[in-house]
């Protein structure tokens, strides 16, 4: 684990949601912060506010009280545009559902967030396909999402995440709708990312796939129950 | 904004589902299509109207004969008792008559070296050519003297001369028109179809003479009156009011035929720009009829357009929640949907705008009327469609531009 600065820092951040007149205190004090290069394993059960930190640090939700900063940019103090440009340039986020757009084929899902990106970044074809590759799908990229198998679903998912160069992989139950197999392939994907600089936040019930994390945070009733370091990281067999 | 994005997801949307796509359009279709049929048939009659006006003249009056009855039968209009040349004599010395003429017509069969054709004949004062806005092109007018002397000569209508002339050269020529030999020393500018009197005639296909020639060889003499004429046309002095100038010379007529106070006129003064403007009320009328339809289709079609694409948000809320998790601004998914709800608008302008050429092709068919198509038609019903779906569509848009990105990309 490296001792950089933090690249992602909460201080005292609560989520609280009304359920009528019901109060539910999905994200209660927490202070948490992740330096960059760091792979980190968010885990917990059900209810347990993960997917709200989840949510929080990847500016598409903002917290009842509590601040926090993503790359030393406090986000209570940006606008909905700069938060959009901070997901499209700083973020990349990859989903349980993979979320990808089933009229369009790999190369155009991949190609979406270039096109959004107000920053200058070249040549975008060239861009989407050099993330295809990377993800060992390059000779599928005309395949639409209905054509390709879950775990190509998720590569696909995972190059759209890299194309802008993210400096944060935001994973939200990756492998939650994959085989064992696959698991290890994109577990494996995702400690090369790691290890190419990117910061890595994985939300993951399953202590199998938190295994490949060199941190583990456990979540519980909207605290941070323990956080450990896990130097020795799992080898991903196979992939 | 990145309008590529936004206009390529658009057509996408469009065309990924095309039968909604098309019934959305339906309204947008039939309303881009009125449009189309009004302007054309506004811009048609208004056109022809200005052309029957200017070549009529705005202050040319007609006094006719009233009807007559014998033996309990009406004989149809101008079958009264026609007027005399001093009736005519005496409207030219009214102080606001310009220019007099009597008239005298007749269906006429006219016979060249080359062919012959039957046509008409109209015998007319000198006073004739300024009244009917009558101008030559090649040669000459007649002249009053050979007004006098009942001259043989005639100037022809373009449409005469082609028919009797195929070859050329008609000046100085002489036909015979029902066996009476004429000099042709004129042709007359075309004015076209179309007069105030005869709608849908050919106003070119006409041989004008000294109205005595006329009078003493090709119609003959009238029983009851002497040097008689069977309509009386004279211009109004600019500035003069029309209408004041007829109940004058109402007067002056009632006076003249002996006409009793408290007995109907059996005669009439008819200003021929009147009727053209009435005509032209009655295309007005016609045209804000169909301005109406056009307006409460477009508002209906762009209803139907704001409630798919509200259907449309509504469905792809999880996919304009991804678009917003991966960058996208809320501008740029307003404008992904307005694009699409213009896009539709558009394509169902284009569609419609087919029809309505469609349309305006039939009714020019069916009206006789010329068909005009101008570009400004085109543009308008473009416009208004394209209009219509950045009206209609922004609500929907704005909606989806508002989405909290969490809660969109959560929906199911």
């Amino acid at each position: 684990m490296t001792q950089a600065k933090p690249i992602i820092s909460c201080r005292n951040l609560s989520k609280i949601y009304r359920m009528g007149d019901q109060e539910v205190r999905a994200l209660d004090g927490v202070d948490l912060d992740i330096a960059e290069g760091e792979f980190v394993a968010i885990m917990g059960p059900s209810g347990s506010g993960k997917s709200s930190l989840m949510n929080l640090i990847g500016a598409l939700d903002r917290p009842t009280s509590g601040e926090m900063w993503i790359n030393g940019k406090a986000l209570s103090e940006m606008s909905r545009d700069d938060l959009a440009d901070l997901r499209n340039e700083t973020l990349g986020f990859v989903f349980q559902q993979f979320n990808l757009l089933a009229r369009q084929d790999a190369f155009q899902n991949v190609r979406l967030p270039l096109r959004y990106a107000r920053k200058d970044i070249g040549d975008i074809d060239a861009r989407a396909r050099e993330c295809l590759e990377l993800v060992g799908l390059g000779s599928r990229m005309d395949h639409r999402p209905m054509q390709l198998s879950g775990g190509q679903q998720q590569r696909v998912a995972i190059a759209r995440a890299l194309a802008n160069r993210p400096r944060i992989l935001l994973a939200d139950e990756p492998t939650g709708a994959l085989d064992t197999k696959t698991t290890a392939e994109i577990m494996h994907l995702m400690q090369d990312l790691n290890r190419q600089g990117i910061t890595v936040v994985l939300i993951t019930h399953e202590p199998e796939v938190a295994e490949y994390a060199g941190r583990q945070i456990h979540f519980r009733d909207g605290r941070i129950e323990s956080d450990t370091a896990h130097p020795e990281l799992k080898r991903a067999s196979g992939g | 904004m990145k309008y590529g994005v936004a206009t390529s997801s658009a057509a996408e949307a469009l065309f990924s589902n095309p039968m909604r796509s098309l019934l959305t359009m339906l309204g947008i279709i039939i309303g881009v299509a009125s449009v189309m049929v009004m302007m054309s048939i506004g811009e048609g009659a208004k056109a022809q109207i200005e052309a029957q006006i200017a070549s009529v003249g705005s202050n040319v009056l007609t006094l006719q004969p009233g009807n007559m009855n014998r033996g309990g039968r009406n004989q149809g209009g101008g079958s009264g008792r026609p007027f005399a040349e001093s009736d005519v004599a005496a409207i030219a010395e009214l102080p606001f008559v310009t220019a007099a003429t009597g008239v005298l017509s007749q269906q006429a069969s006219a016979v060249s070296e080359e062919a012959n054709w039957v046509t008409n004949i109209q015998g007319g004062s000198a006073g004739y050519f300024e009244v009917n806005n009558w101008r030559v092109e090649e040669g000459r007018e007649f002249t009053a003297q050979e007004v006098q002397s009942g001259a043989a000569v005639a100037v022809l209508g373009k449409t005469a001369v082609a028919n009797l002339f195929p070859a050329g050269n008609a000046i100085g020529e002489r036909i015979r028109v029902n066996s009476v030999p004429v000099e042709i020393i004129g042709i007359l500018e075309s004015k076209g179809q179309s007069g105030g009197g005869g709608m849908g005639m050919d106003r070119d296909d006409t041989i004008i003479a000294p109205l005595s020639m006329v009078r003493n060889r090709v119609t003959g003499g009238n029983r009851w009156v002497s040097r008689h004429v069977s309509r009386i046309q004279l211009l109004v002095q600019d500035g003069y009011d029309v209408i004041q100038a007829q109940e004058e010379i109402t007067a002056v007529m009632r006076e003249r035929r002996r006409i009793q106070p408290g007995d109907q006129d059996n005669f009439a003064v008819v200003n021929f720009a009147d009727m053209i403007k009435q005509r032209a009320a009655a295309a007005e009328t016609m045209s804000m009829l169909l301005a109406f339809t056009a307006a409460v289709s477009l508002i209906v079609g762009g209803v139907g357009v704001m409630n798919i694409m509200l259907v449309s948000v509504t469905e792809r809320t999880r996919e304009i929640g991804l678009r917003m998790a991966i960058g996208a601004r809320g501008g740029d998914i307003l404008l992904q949907f307005l694009f699409e709800a213009i896009a539709l608008c558009t394509l169902g302008g284009l569609i419609g705008m087919a029809m309505g050429w469609i349309g305006v092709f039939a009714y020019a068919q069916i009206a006789n009327a010329p068909m005009m198509v101008s570009p400004i038609i085109i543009a308008t019903a473009l416009g208004a469609a394209a209009s219509v779906g950045l009206i209609f569509g922004f609500f929907p848009a704005r909606r989806a531009a508002q989405l909290d990105p969490i809660q969109a990309l959560r929906h199911d």
